[in-house]
């Protein structure tokens, strides 16, 4: 189906300003059915299985079921994103485990200066872009005839 | 639905039409200058910024970094061979500017949080000769937060999809696009406009029709409405019968790069025959092309292809033999051996993970061990972007200092024949393989050009109060074709006055697939086909005046069909008017099989006359600016 939700785990994201998945699906796919607070995937057809809702979401309430025209059923392929790391738990449909974690980012959340700590030398009428040629390493080519 | 549409107005300075790579690049470039010359820099994205655009999900490399610190590459290494990549066809300063600032970009990300492979002495790993190896799961994120810290949430719309063009005469006045959550219509105003909304993807029939047609390669959400935006704009636009064929695992489309690359993997086909090595010789027809290192992505898929219609396939990656050759080195030394397996276990899983979690899935699904044998590799549909070995997007300016004094110069960097209207990523043409990295780094040139303009022509364009209400009101048509005929029948899909945008897009990809060269016609085409493609194209045309929608998510679909049928109609023009066949294994025009270079080593562009509606088709130089051959 793609995405799907959990409907035992999810809690509609009650409390807070938005819902995770809602938020975070860039199809719009993903959306919160108020009367029983609890999301679902409106178009499973268009769902490029990206997972960034079930990334987000603080219930573990998202899965993926494989596209059902080629994927054959019993495997599950799940994410536990924290702060600086990714871990994924893959089950084959034989049974068998495997686990693997990622580093995801070097810094801290929310601290990413756009300038990346390099200082600014350009100016508007220069071929160097903002932060160049610090960001760079090196002089911006041009072509010398 | 109610059909009372609040008008909401935003006046800004510099508007930025996008969230993936390439508007966040402009969005951090333009903030700085932005500031520094008291110009208003405004973004609007159709979905949310951290997750947006093609990069959305991680990537597992970055695909653009020239490493000129290193002094392994040159600029004009690059050039090269991005030019016999695309047999002939880019623009050699549009690519120099892109591949001389793309480090700077890829620094960046790496302040920014990005995690690189870094060997031994802290250097960053290369996957092949440009590529470079990350933890790419949160790639987008760590981007699109430098972004947003550089201009502010204040000044970013999220949810609101732009839809059409705003103009004052022959200037970009700004854009109208609709919230797809509120009852909202957006008008901004704006003295520049970048227009940077990605790629097409759902013109041509995909090969999975099911669910599994949401696993298209690139993004279903890149619709056309780059291409679409420029075009309604009048701005010329070029390559646009270059369509991109990737070559993937089989049907959930995980990358090949780092098992080709990295791994260094063989492809063969069903009796085990390795393609590359028995196809040989059909290179000799490709010109001089067909003799360069690493051979033309179109040609390799050729070669893979021929083999297909001959009914060779499947195709293997040989997975299990690669990694066997990796590992060979650790024999005899158990504990060695069992590490270098572990870790090129986990490597050839993240690069699934970190971009392409389908393919992982349908692995598991499947019980494919890699190391104990191959998978399956195949040729997708076509895709319309304007990076990787695709060309398509608008006709923009290059910079004064490469370009200046040329036909490839008009005033400012990344502007498109229309004044103030900028493209950058896979908006903008004949600029291939910037990938995400040099996508961010056009965008950062683009937006540094505009805000150049913006200072240069500090007026506030027209834009006619009369126009705008026309537009509010087409814009929501489909909403009131829905209501006003919803009770003619008891089944709302099927309904005589209407048609809905789901079954419009069927339409349009069985078209494109079976006239225009899609896969089920082994990606063939003549004039004949071509025409009565254009007949069909007509008819749908006309059609999407009778497009109907139900709520605004499906408004949604309604105005990316409208986006992609324009691609389409641009595509079928300049296919029909280069009379030859240059990249054989993205299309073949069937009645003129072999690349003429006395005629045809030249851009094809396009021009839509907004007013009259018509097309003009033509031919542009390929001009060798920098001695590179």
């Amino acid at each position: 189906m793609p995405a799907f939700i959990i409907a035992e785990k999810c809690d509609g994201c009650k409390g807070q300003d938005k819902t995770a998945c809602m938020y975070a699906c860039p199809n719009d796919l993903m959306v919160l059915d108020k009367e029983i607070m609890k999301a679902y995937n409106r178009d499973t057809w268009a769902c490029w299985e990206c997972l960034c809702c079930g990334k987000a979401c603080p219930q573990q309430a998202i899965d993926l079921r494989g596209y059902a025209d080629f994927v054959p059923l019993g495997a599950t392929c799940t994410p536990l994103r924290g702060s600086d790391s990714i871990m994924w738990t893959i089950k084959f449909r034989n049974g068998s485990v495997k686990r693997f974690k990622f580093p995801i980012r070097t810094t801290e959340e929310g601290s990413a200066a756009p300038d990346g700590g390099f200082a600014n030398e350009a100016k508007l009428d220069s071929i160097e872009l903002y932060t160049e040629p610090a960001s760079l390493g090196a002089a911006v080519w041009t072509y010398k005839k | 639905m109610p059909m009372n549409f609040e008008t909401v107005e935003v006046t800004t300075d510099f508007l930025i039409v996008g969230g993936g790579m390439a508007a966040c690049g402009a969005a951090v470039e333009a903030a700085y200058w932005g500031k520094q010359h008291g110009v208003k820099v405004t973004l609007v994205d159709k979905a949310s910024m951290v997750r947006s655009g093609a990069v959305g999900m991680g990537l597992s490399a970055i695909n653009q970094y020239i490493g000129v610190t290193k002094g392994t590459n040159t600029v004009e290494d690059y050039i090269k061979y991005v030019k016999y990549d695309l047999m002939g066809i880019a623009r050699d300063d549009l690519v120099a500017n892109i591949a001389r600032h793309v480090d700077s970009s890829v620094h960046l990300f790496d302040k920014w949080g990005l995690p690189f492979w870094k060997d031994d002495e802290g250097g960053y790993v290369n996957e092949g000769r440009w590529q470079l190896m990350i933890n790419g799961e949160s790639y987008k994120v760590v981007v699109a937060e430098a972004a947003k810290n550089a201009l502010g949430m204040d000044n970013i719309y999220e949810r609101v999809f732009v839809i059409e063009p705003l103009l004052d005469g022959d200037r970009i006045a700004g854009c109208v696009g609709f919230s797809v959550r509120e009852n909202k219509f957006y008008v901004f105003k704006a003295k520049a406009v970048l227009a940077a909304m990605g790629g097409a993807v759902g013109v041509f029939k995909p090969k999975s029709t099911g669910e599994g047609m949401g696993r298209s390669w690139y993004p279903p959400f890149s619709t056309g409405s780059s291409a679409y935006f420029t075009i309604k704009a009048g701005a010329e636009m070029t390559c646009q019968e270059v369509r991109f064929v990737p070559v993937r695992f089989k049907d959930a489309y995980g990358p090949v790069g780092a098992w080709f690359l990295l791994f260094k993997s063989r492809a063969t086909n069903a009796m085990d025959e390795e393609y590359m090595a028995t196809r040989r010789s059909e290179l000799a027809n490709w010109g001089k092309y067909g003799a360069v290192k690493p051979i033309p992505a179109n040609l390799r898929n050729y070669l893979g292809m021929l083999d297909q219609f001959e009914g060779k396939g499947p195709l293997f990656m040989r997975t299990d033999e690669a990694i066997a050759n990796l590992a060979k080195k650790y024999e005899g030394d158990e504990k060695a051996f069992k590490k270098k397996m572990k870790e090129l276990e986990a490597e050839a899983w993240e690069d699934f993970l970190d971009m392409t979690i389908a393919q992982a899935l349908l692995w598991a699904a499947t019980n494919v061990e890699p190391e104990k044998g191959s998978s399956e590799i195949a040729a997708t549909e076509p895709y319309f972007i304007g990076s990787h070995s695709g060309a398509s997007g608008a006709w923009v300016s290059g910079p004064e200092d490469l370009a200046g004094g040329t036909d490839y110069f008009w005033g400012y960097a990344n502007m498109t024949t229309i004044k103030g209207l900028f493209a950058a990523g896979d908006a903008s043409g004949a600029s291939s393989h910037k990938f995400s990295s040099g996508s961010h780094a056009e965008g950062r040139i683009a937006a540094k050009a505009a805000i150049k303009f913006i200072l240069d022509n500090n007026t506030q364009p027209n834009v006619d109060a009369a126009v705008v209400e026309a537009l509010k009101a087409e814009t929501y048509k489909p909403l009131e074709i829905f209501e006003a005929n919803k009770g003619y029948t008891t089944t709302p899909e099927v309904n005589p006055n209407y048609i809905l945008p789901k079954m419009f897009m069927f339409r349009l990809q069985k078209l494109m697939d079976e006239y225009v060269g899609g896969f089920s016609s082994n990606f063939s085409t003549n004039t004949k086909s071509l025409n009565r493609a254009m007949e069909l194209l007509t008819f749908l045309q006309e059609d999407s005046d009778k497009l109907a929608a139900r709520d605004l998510h499906e408004l949604m679909r309604v105005w990316e069909n409208k986006h992609r049928i324009m691609q389409a109609e641009s595509h079928v023009r300049t296919v029909l008017f280069r009379e030859e066949t240059r990249w054989p294994g993205y299309y073949f025009r069937a009645d003129y099989p072999k690349i003429d270079e006395e005629n045809w080593l030249c851009f094809v562009n396009t021009k839509y006359d907004p007013q009259t509606k018509e097309w003009s088709v033509f031919k542009k130089p390929v001009l060798n600016l920098f001695n590179v051959d």
